[in-house]
């Protein structure tokens, strides 16, 4: 992801994957939106990376899963950067935690100076 | 006889000018399916142009470097070239098929003139085959150049059309907001809405998000900024068209809307402006 069109593009994808997997209009809209959040974070804070979407599949459900990668200055506080309101850039501090709220699973990797890694999951009974 | 380079070709140009264009018409022809009438006698003008500047420019320019003043001429003829082919719908193979079809024809016409000299047969050749290899890059750069100016000015005009403010009714205006809201779009938004409040005297605003696909943060953001920015010139805003599933994720997301009214419909938006304003609508 390089740019504001990446963004859209990705929701685009994330759409159609979801609506692929028979995901109901709510789930569709907050994974989308958290895919959007996330994919903004990427390219405002880690100066561009990239995103992986994946269908996933276990015993009883079904799944997606999105993976945003960059190598940007990474986190230096996770838990202040889950802080609902903090920002360090000027937006409404609600991205992040926003994404984490939206999805099933949210896991985040960051090294200072290395990058940051966010993976969020979204399930559903098949 | 010279031997500088590409000397041979320009003999070759200058005294067989008319085979030349028949020939690449037919070689054209044997590669590109479209060709009418009207497009061939086209061709034929602009073939012809450009061997008269190629004879011009080959003996006083370096053929290694197209940026020189020597081939001004030929670079704007073949970038106006470009430009109408893009315009008209051809493919950039088709485009590029101009100059190429040349090769063809003049190494032929080569091969028959230089018979006795093979090694200046191979280095006209040479010379000749880089020449038009470097003009068919550059119509495939100047066609690359015109679909971005049209790609350029589509996008203007959705950013135009995508954002009319319309009065509803005295006092009332409403913004129906339709597609995706980046940056650039919400300027024009914001923009295009203060403006129009200055101009009617609106008291109330109207933002309907019904034809916005994903309300994220920064959506959000861009609107709370608007509607501040309304508020500040004497006009209440509000949000209308919110959708179930939008209302859970902003919600989820932590957005807080509360200090905006927010309505499902553009009709029950409308309702309550003109309840504010002190106009009713009856049925009689």
């Amino acid at each position: 992801m390089r740019s504001d069109e990446d963004v859209v593009r990705l929701r685009k994808v994330v759409r159609e994957e979801l609506i692929s997997l028979g995901f109901g209009l709510v789930d569709q809209t907050k994974m989308i939106t958290a895919a959007s959040e996330l994919a903004r974070n990427t390219l405002k804070y880690g100066k561009g990376g990239e995103g992986h979407v994946l269908k996933l599949k276990d015993t009883v459900r079904i799944g997606l899963e999105l993976v945003f990668t960059d190598d940007g200055p990474g986190i230096p506080d996770i838990s202040l950067a889950l802080t609902d309101g903090y920002t360090s850039g000027g937006g409404l501090g609600l991205g992040l935690s926003g994404a984490k709220r939206l999805s099933d699973e949210f896991m985040i990797d960051t090294e200072s100076g290395v990058g940051t890694t966010v993976l969020i999951r979204k399930w559903k009974v098949s | 006889m010279t031997h500088a380079p590409g000397a041979q070709i320009v003999e070759i140009i200058k005294n067989n000018q008319k085979d030349l264009v028949g020939d690449l018409l037919a070689t054209m022809k044997k590669k590109v399916i479209r060709l009418d009438k009207s497009a061939e006698n086209e061709i034929i003008i602009q073939a012809t142009q450009l061997l008269g500047f190629l004879e011009i420019a080959i003996p006083q320019g370096q053929l290694s470097d197209l940026e020189t003043r020597a081939w001004d001429d030929t670079r704007q003829l073949l970038s106006d070239f470009s430009q109408t082919r893009a315009k008209e719908g051809f493919s950039p193979i088709e485009t590029a098929t101009f100059i190429f079809s040349f090769k063809e024809p003049l190494f032929t016409l080569l091969r028959t003139s230089l018979s006795n000299n093979p090694q200046l047969l191979a280095e006209e050749i040479a010379v000749t085959s880089l020449l038009f290899d470097e003009l068919g890059l550059l119509t495939i750069s100047s066609y690359q150049k015109a679909r971005e100016q049209i790609i350029l000015r589509q996008q203007q005009e959705l950013l135009e059309l995508s954002t009319p403010v319309v009065q509803l009714w005295q006092n009332i205006l409403a913004l129906p907001l339709i597609g995706t809201l980046d940056s650039a779009r919400t300027q024009v938004v914001m923009e295009n809405l203060l403006q129009k409040i200055v101009e009617t005297g609106a008291l109330i605003a109207i933002i309907d998000i019904t034809g916005v696909p994903t309300v994220d943060t920064l959506v959000a953001q861009h609107l709370l900024k608007t509607i501040a920015a309304a508020r500040l010139m004497g006009a209440d805003c509000i949000i209308s068209g919110i959708r179930p599933q939008i209302a859970q994720t902003i919600v989820h997301l932590g957005v807080n809307l509360e200090d905006v009214i927010t309505k499902a419909t553009l009709a029950d938006a409308f309702v309550v402006a003109l309840k504010t304003t002190g106009s009713s609508v009856t049925n009689s």
